[in-house]
């Protein structure tokens, strides 16, 4: 069986967020990259698919210029099979989506695996995106994901319910916490094999760019907290009921 | 033309969360000086459905078949995109959860639309079209320009007042085309949360941390939250030490919410907490460590023990409520 999974490469979660250029680009000073998380999570549970059924290949794909390949790198390290770069400055989602579609349409893929969202952008988007250029079925958020000879059986997991959901191949499928318990740490038996595995550069496919960021800004600065002795906690609930008026 | 607004039912009623994004959609129509068609898809009464005539629906379109009856993405996607083109929409807007988030995409690639997810207020200008939308999980804002001819947004919750603003409009049924190849994802067991607060609903969430110390000190984290109608949550290590369940954990890598109160009881307040609440309208921190970073993010603080502080807070909720 073959899964195609999506990887982004996104900014470390304790990465302090700033803009530069008159708040148009993001300030990668000091930042480090990483796989994005549910990306990580996601490419575990595979492994563990791999490992139980032995009959699994895991081709990695990241639409970027070559500033990716070491996070691509790093999850052929942790145990990906191969990987596909796109090589193309990520535009916007649809820009993005319609990459791997291309990728996936010539591939044969028995489905088609993301992240929920990148950590960065946090749009959400690029899964249900592919699975529609595919005319696919697709499921989000899966808290879980098992495979059989032809079919995925996945738990999505939304504000506390539950959904079960038996696919055939092929199909999208996004990954949420849940979906594996700790991401995988790369040894240096993976980071030494992960030298020799393929990593192929494809072209970009052509596609119209339907949205720009145009300006960056942080959130205002909040104001000083307010301390209160806490000998007076009584105090606290009197300031939320009459000053923040929230109780 | 028209602005397009998709309303979500959960088992045939709405939440405070439709009645903000139609109110958000109304407004951007009214600037647009188009009608709002409100599209409700799934087992709604009509009488429930008349209700988003009085947030400024100019047209109520109801489908209710059978086969529509549980959310499926392709199929639902297929019936948006048939009354999007029946109406000629240029604008189609979504709430930002599970289901918009699976809406939104699809048709932006069906529609060849600019999508902004998460959008947090009106569009700053509309030609060209720029709104603001929530990035880096609340840590920023951009600004996004969407340059196709249809445009697509998901609302934040919490983002927008309800504005009552009564047109009358009548419920209209309507037959669509449903595919049985948009049905192969169709769930084959759906289990709904029990009767528990939704936390991404909640008003006012209070939320444990590591310092409780252990699961079975969550007693007063639940009585307080009782006492205020709130829903509970947790930080990371919480729901990794399975303290918790990992529905409640907030944060980065679990859920963000938005709520007009959160309280952080023994919550150092670590970055990638913060993130996922850090667009709460009010922020409390309660910690023994007078270091703690979450006192640089809080509105309200106290240094103390949560054993002793939050007992203290019990008994003045329940005291004003008393008075009141």
């Amino acid at each position: 069986m073959k899964v195609l999974l999506c990887i982004s490469h996104v900014p470390d979660t304790t990465s302090r967020i700033r803009f530069v250029n008159n708040q148009t680009q993001f300030d990668t000073t000091d930042v480090q990259y990483i796989i994005s998380p549910y990306d990580e999570l996601s490419l575990t549970r595979l492994l563990e698919i791999k490992e139980a059924n032995n009959d699994l290949d895991i081709t990695i794909i990241t639409v970027g210029n070559a500033d990716v390949e070491a996070t691509m790198r790093k999850a052929l390290a942790i145990g990906a099979d191969d990987a596909i770069r796109v090589d193309a400055e990520p535009v916007d989602a649809l820009f993005v989506a319609k990459q791997i579609a291309e990728v996936a349409r010539t591939r044969n893929f028995d489905f088609i695996m993301t992240g929920k969202e990148s950590i960065d952008h946090t749009g959400n988007q690029v899964g249900e995106m592919v699975a529609e250029f595919l005319d696919m079925p697709s499921v989000s958020s899966a808290a879980w994901l098992e495979i059989e000879a032809n079919k995925g059986i996945i738990t999505r997991e939304m504000d506390g319910g539950k959904e079960v959901v038996e696919v055939k191949f092929p199909f999208v499928v996004s990954g949420q916490k849940g979906i594996a318990k700790e991401p995988r740490i790369p040894n240096m038996r993976g980071i030494m094999n992960s030298r020799k595995k393929s990593l192929e550069v494809v072209p970009a496919v052509a596609q119209d760019t339907v949205s720009v960021i145009s300006h960056y800004e942080l959130p205002a600065p909040k104001g000083k907290c307010k301390m209160i002795p806490a000998d007076n906690a009584a105090e606290l609930v009197r300031l939320l009921h009459e000053e923040a008026k929230v109780i | 033309m028209s602005v397009l607004v998709y309303t979500e039912n959960w088992d045939g009623r709405f939440k405070k969360s439709t009645y903000e994004l139609v109110s958000y959609a109304k407004a951007i129509a009214t600037e647009l000086k188009l009608p709002l068609v409100a599209l409700s898809i799934g087992n709604v009464s009509e009488a429930e459905f008349s209700k988003l005539e009085l947030y400024g629906a100019d047209k109520l379109v109801l489908v209710n078949t059978e086969k529509l009856h549980t959310f499926v993405a392709q199929a639902y996607t297929h019936t948006v995109y048939q009354v999007a083109k029946a109406e000629n929409a240029s604008v189609l807007l979504f709430n930002n959860n599970y289901t918009g988030r699976s809406l939104a995409p699809r048709l932006s690639v069906k529609l060849n639309a600019g999508t902004a997810t998460g959008v947090v207020k009106l569009p700053a200008s509309y030609a060209p079209f720029i709104v603001r939308k929530s990035i880096y999980t609340g840590k920023a804002f951009a600004d996004v320009e969407l340059l196709s001819a249809v445009k697509i947004l998901t609302l934040n919750q919490n983002s927008f007042e309800i504005r009552e603003n009564a047109t009358g409009a009548k419920v209209e049924v309507r037959e669509v085309e449903v595919l049985d190849k948009h049905l192969a994802a169709m769930p084959t067991k759906v289990e709904k949360a029990s009767g528990k607060m939704n936390l991404t609903d909640a008003e006012i969430v209070i939320s444990g941390g590591r310092g409780l110390k252990g699961p079975e000190n969550w007693g007063m984290v639940e009585e307080l939250a009782d006492l205020l109608g709130a829903g509970t949550a947790c930080s990371r290590p919480v729901a990794d030490s399975e303290w918790r369940p990992h529905h409640e954990h907030v944060g980065q890598t679990g859920k963000v919410v938005r709520p007009n109160l959160y309280i952080a009881i023994g919550i150092s307040g670590a970055i990638q907490h913060l993130a996922g609440v850090n667009s709460s309208k009010v922020l409390v921190a309660i910690n023994n460590d007078p270091e703690a970073p979450f006192f640089e993010a809080a509105d309200y603080g106290i240094v103390g023990d949560a054993f002793a502080v939050v007992p203290k807070i019990i008994d003045a909720v329940k005291a004003m409520k008393a008075s009141h």
